[in-house]
């Protein structure tokens, strides 16, 4: 059988890949993005594996608001891409510097 | 015995995908690398019984957002050379955060346990047994002011992002329905008294 | 007929001469010199005639003790701060002596400022400080007791530098209060040990509670106990000290000469240098538990009272002779205190006031005749020229002196005899202290009125071109003062210190009971003046108006011949003891080298340096590698995330179960 283990090692090495994502996709926001959805993901596993072995199923309702933030957290990022694109021609986070001190 | 193999499998298959999504070179390739982790977490989630989110995940990320992050990254003419300049300058760091974090996770997992008995499996349910109707009891009875939230959200999300892309173009030609009903007979026909002419 | 007195009335007493003080002074400009003279003498004149209403009501219509509040200013942690009246007999006899003199003051101002511009100014501050003096007087509790303290040294610091213009002035302005603040030091402790001790600021209150503190010790330094009557006796009279003018705290008196001579007399003869007499008298319930504070008052006073008359000798200014006699005189008063003889203290006081106020006003009008010319030496032979003003500093100058059946003997010889009886540590010194007082007092008086009215006349040639006796707006005070200079002591010898009129204002222990032994052998005051050739102080005075006679008028080659015999002792006289000297080039300087060196190590260095600006540089250094962090780029954020998780993560894996 597959064990709360298993689940949790999984969830953990994919949470490690898209923070690996983070760092060497560092000057995409589009891949940034993308990395974040994975982040959600690995979150998700471990919600949905939690609430399966503990028979309880308020995880699973997180889970499913969670995919609702996420919907609506890339729909506005991808907006704000766009717009973004519009003002710079170019999606480098290295041109997002206005904010250093 | 089978269930294990499809684990395995599955499992191989999302860290492949998602090792793809963060190091293919074009953005096109690591969307549907996503969308081939989206899909192999649906099947693991079905694995352990969870299969209401299976469907909506498949539904909803699959079939909503990674086809929205499609069109972006289509519609938007991204230079990818540029963007990939410097790509292996910070991989070290990348790497060598990931390894402490994927090592420090996988011991307080498999090592520490925080009291948690993480040898258990899932709880069995009957085989008739709705996941769909499980989640629908709590989440229309304790959870329907959160839920209404949520939808909230989204309508949120759509006007926000209706409302940041918006543009208008110079020279559209747009119709001002006001104007067209407001509009007077003087405004269109102008009458002028003139001295009769002589035909020549 | 037996009823209580009308506090509005009592309240009267104080607020007119304000009243007056305020419209002279704020409107001074407006109702012009005359209406301003008007209007303060006619406040103080009302405040006399109505404390000579309360003295009737008090001494023959039997009406009891006032002690009421009027006014409760604030009530902090059970401690109430009011204003209130204690009138009693002690009370009302400062009340009619301050007022009095007062009025004869103001009198005597309408010619002495006549030619200065400051004339409202003037009249307002003097009518200012009857008010801050009254409210002294008829204080019932702590509070308003320093409130009227402050209030008249205030006053005091305003009129001795009248003459702003002059660095002389301001100097002894300065230094007039800079030397009261070190008394008042002493007062505030006082006042709050007594507050801490009873948790009241009211006498009555404060009164009943102090047997019961009698026992109660302090640990002022490690190791050693004090008892806390002690202590807080101490401390008050390190107040009275201060503006009684008792060594070491004298040495702003002789200075505050630089004000006009009316005020001289007024506040720096009559009243004001009393008030630490008035005040010790008035907490005689709690200096009569402690036997070490009343032995330290009196060696201070007899040291004051002996060699502060030194100092009038050698003085050639005629108003500083007078200072340096006001000095001795205060002095004779802390004797008495210091035995115990309250009563014959507060007698003294109210003679000498009168007499002392008499010999200023005298000596003003002295100088206001020589145009301003204070140096005796320039003057001599002035009784043919300004007959009235002779005679009446000859009385004052006798009565001073202790002649029998003037006032000043009365208050004098029974003063002499109080601390003969006396057993107390100190005593004996103090008794040969004020018996060769007699002979230094008679000794300086006499050469200061031999040199001013006698002998050949030695005035320049400015002074004699611009000589012009005083006129009848002077010589009246004079006068009024003359006559109670000459027979006070005499009508009210029996009644104030035999007669048991102070009743329960003054409080001494039955075996400190001086004055009821005086009494027992006192048969009146035709009798006791007869006495007076009898006992060794009439002797001394005499001997004293002989020497001076001798010395400075018949041959004052050898008063030169003494003097250059003993310079080192004339020296040493001329410089004061050299306490000017110690407190300037000592104490004035250590404290200006504490001061710069707070400013530059403290302040400068520490504060400013260190903290202000330090902080505000360390904050500066901090940001400065802060920013470096702060990069904008959102991966260098999102690392710290990772890294603040790793560590976390780590946490969690490393620490023990």
């Amino acid at each position: 059988m597959i064990t709360l283990e298993h689940m949790l090692v999984l969830s953990g090495l994919l949470f490690a890949l898209s923070v690996a994502g983070i760092f060497i996709n560092r000057k995409n926001v589009i891949l940034l993005l993308m990395c974040i959805e994975l982040l959600l993901l690995s979150a998700n596993f471990n919600f949905v594996a939690f609430s399966r072995y503990l028979g309880n199923i308020d995880g699973q309702v997180f889970v499913f608001f969670i995919l609702t933030v996420a919907a609506a957290e890339s729909a506005i990022g991808l907006a704000i891409l766009v717009v973004l694109f519009r003002q710079r021609r170019s999606i480098d986070v290295e041109d997002m510097a206005s904010l250093k001190g | 015995m089978l269930v294990q193999f499809l684990f395995y499998a599955f499992a191989a298959v999302l860290l492949g995908s998602a090792f793809g999504v963060i190091t293919s070179r074009n953005p096109v390739h690591s969307a549907l690398y996503l969308v081939l982790a989206f899909f192999t977490s649906a099947g693991l989630w079905l694995l352990i019984e969870a299969e209401f989110l299976a469907i909506v995940l498949v539904l909803v990320y699959v079939g909503a957002v990674m086809v929205l992050f499609l069109f972006v990254v289509m519609m938007l003419d991204i230079n990818a050379e540029e963007v990939r300049k410097g790509f292996t300058r910070y991989a070290w760091l990348g790497w060598l955060t990931v390894l402490a974090v994927a090592f420090e996770i996988v011991g307080v997992v498999v090592v520490r346990r925080m009291g948690v008995d993480v040898t258990r499996v899932p709880v069995p349910v009957a085989a008739d047994h709705s996941n769909t109707a499980d989640l629908g009891a709590v989440l229309y009875t304790r959870y329907v002011y959160p839920f209404e939230l949520a939808a909230v959200l989204l309508l949120v999300a759509i006007v926000a992002a209706i409302v940041l892309t918006m543009r208008k173009r110079k020279g559209l030609k747009l119709q001002d329905i006001n104007a067209q009903v407001a509009t007077q007979a003087r405004d269109r026909v102008r009458i002028i008294k003139m001295a009769a002419e002589r035909r020549e | 007929m037996t009823h209580t007195m009308n506090p509005n009335l009592l309240l009267a007493i104080p607020l007119l001469p304000l009243g007056a003080a305020i419209l002279a002074g704020l409107f001074g400009r407006l109702i012009g010199r005359t209406l301003a003279s008007v209007v303060t003498i006619a406040g103080v004149a009302g405040a006399l005639l109505l404390s000579l209403q309360v003295l009737r009501q008090l001494m023959f219509e039997g009406a009891p003790v006032y002690n009421d509040t009027v006014y409760t200013w604030l009530v902090t942690d059970g401690i109430r701060m009011q204003v209130g009246f204690l009138v009693d007999r002690l009370t009302v006899l400062m009340m009619v002596v301050v007022t009095f003199v007062s009025l004869c003051v103001h009198v005597y101002t309408i010619g002495y400022m006549h030619d200065d511009a400051g004339y409202q100014r003037f009249f307002s501050y003097i009518s200012l400080f009857t008010f801050a003096m009254l409210m002294l007087v008829m204080a019932n509790n702590f509070m308003q007791l320093f409130f009227g303290w402050e209030a008249v040294g205030v006053v005091s610091y305003l009129l001795i530098g009248f003459w702003y213009t002059r660095p002389t002035a301001i100097f002894a302005n300065m230094k007039a209060f800079l030397v009261n603040r070190v008394g008042d030091f002493g007062f505030v402790l006082g006042i709050a040990g007594v507050v801490y001790f009873t948790g009241s600021l009211d006498y009555t209150d404060a009164f009943a509670a102090a047997p019961a503190i009698a026992s109660k010790t302090l640990v002022l330094l490690p190791g050693h106990t004090w008892s806390a009557i002690t202590v807080i006796c101490i401390c008050l009279f390190i107040g009275a000290m201060g503006k009684s003018a008792q060594m070491p705290l004298h040495v702003w008196l002789p200075d505050s000469m630089e004000g006009p001579t009316p005020i001289s007399a007024l506040i720096h003869a009559a009243t004001m240098v009393t008030a630490g007499i008035f005040m010790v008298a008035r907490m005689s319930p709690l200096f009569e538990l402690s036997e070490t504070a009343l032995s330290t008052v009196l060696v201070i006073g007899a040291t004051t009272a002996l060699f502060m008359g030194f100092l009038g000798i050698v003085s050639n200014d005629i108003k500083r002779v007078v200072a340096y006699s006001t000095l001795s005189q205060l002095g004779y008063m802390t004797v008495a205190l210091g035995v115990s003889a309250y009563s014959v203290a507060i007698f003294h006081l109210m003679t000498h006031a009168f007499f002392k106020a008499l010999l200023f006003l005298a000596a003003g009008a002295v100088i206001i005749a020589m145009h301003h010319e204070q140096d005796m030496r320039k003057m001599g032979g002035l009784r043919h020229r300004m007959p009235v003003t002779y005679w009446t500093s000859l009385i004052g100058a006798l009565a001073l002196i202790g002649t029998p059946f003037f006032s000043g003997f009365y208050s004098k010889d029974a003063l002499i005899e109080a601390v003969s009886e006396s057993h107390r540590a100190g005593a004996g010194y103090a008794y040969v202290c004020v018996l060769l007082g007699v002979f230094i007092t008679a000794l300086y008086t006499f050469r200061m009125i031999f040199m001013t009215f006698h002998g050949k006349e030695r005035l320049d040639h400015h002074a004699q071109d611009h000589f012009h006796d005083v006129g009848w707006d002077m010589k009246a005070p004079l006068v009024a003062l003359a006559i109670p200079s000459l027979l006070i002591g005499f009508f009210t010898i029996q009644p104030v210190l035999f007669g048991n009129y102070f009743g329960s204002a003054i409080q001494v222990a039955e075996h400190n009971d001086v004055v009821a032994e005086i009494g027992h052998h006192f048969e009146g005051p035709v009798a006791f003046a007869l006495h007076g050739p009898l006992g060794a102080p009439f002797w001394l005075a005499l001997s004293g108006v002989v020497c001076a006679w001798l010395f400075f008028l018949r041959n004052p080659s050898w008063a030169a011949a003494v003097q250059s015999r003993l310079t080192g002792l004339h020296t040493l006289l001329v410089n004061k003891y050299y306490f000017d000297w110690f407190n300037e080039n000592v104490l004035a300087r250590a404290s200006r080298g504490l001061g710069t060196l707070l400013w530059k190590a403290g302040d400068q260095a520490v504060i400013d340096g260190t903290l202000v600006n330090g902080s505000a540089a360390a904050v500066n250094w901090f940001a400065g590698i802060a920013r470096r962090i702060q990069t904008g780029y959102l991966y260098s954020y999102a690392l710290w995330m990772v890294v603040g998780l790793a560590v976390l993560l780590g946490w969690f894996l490393l620490k023990a179960h």
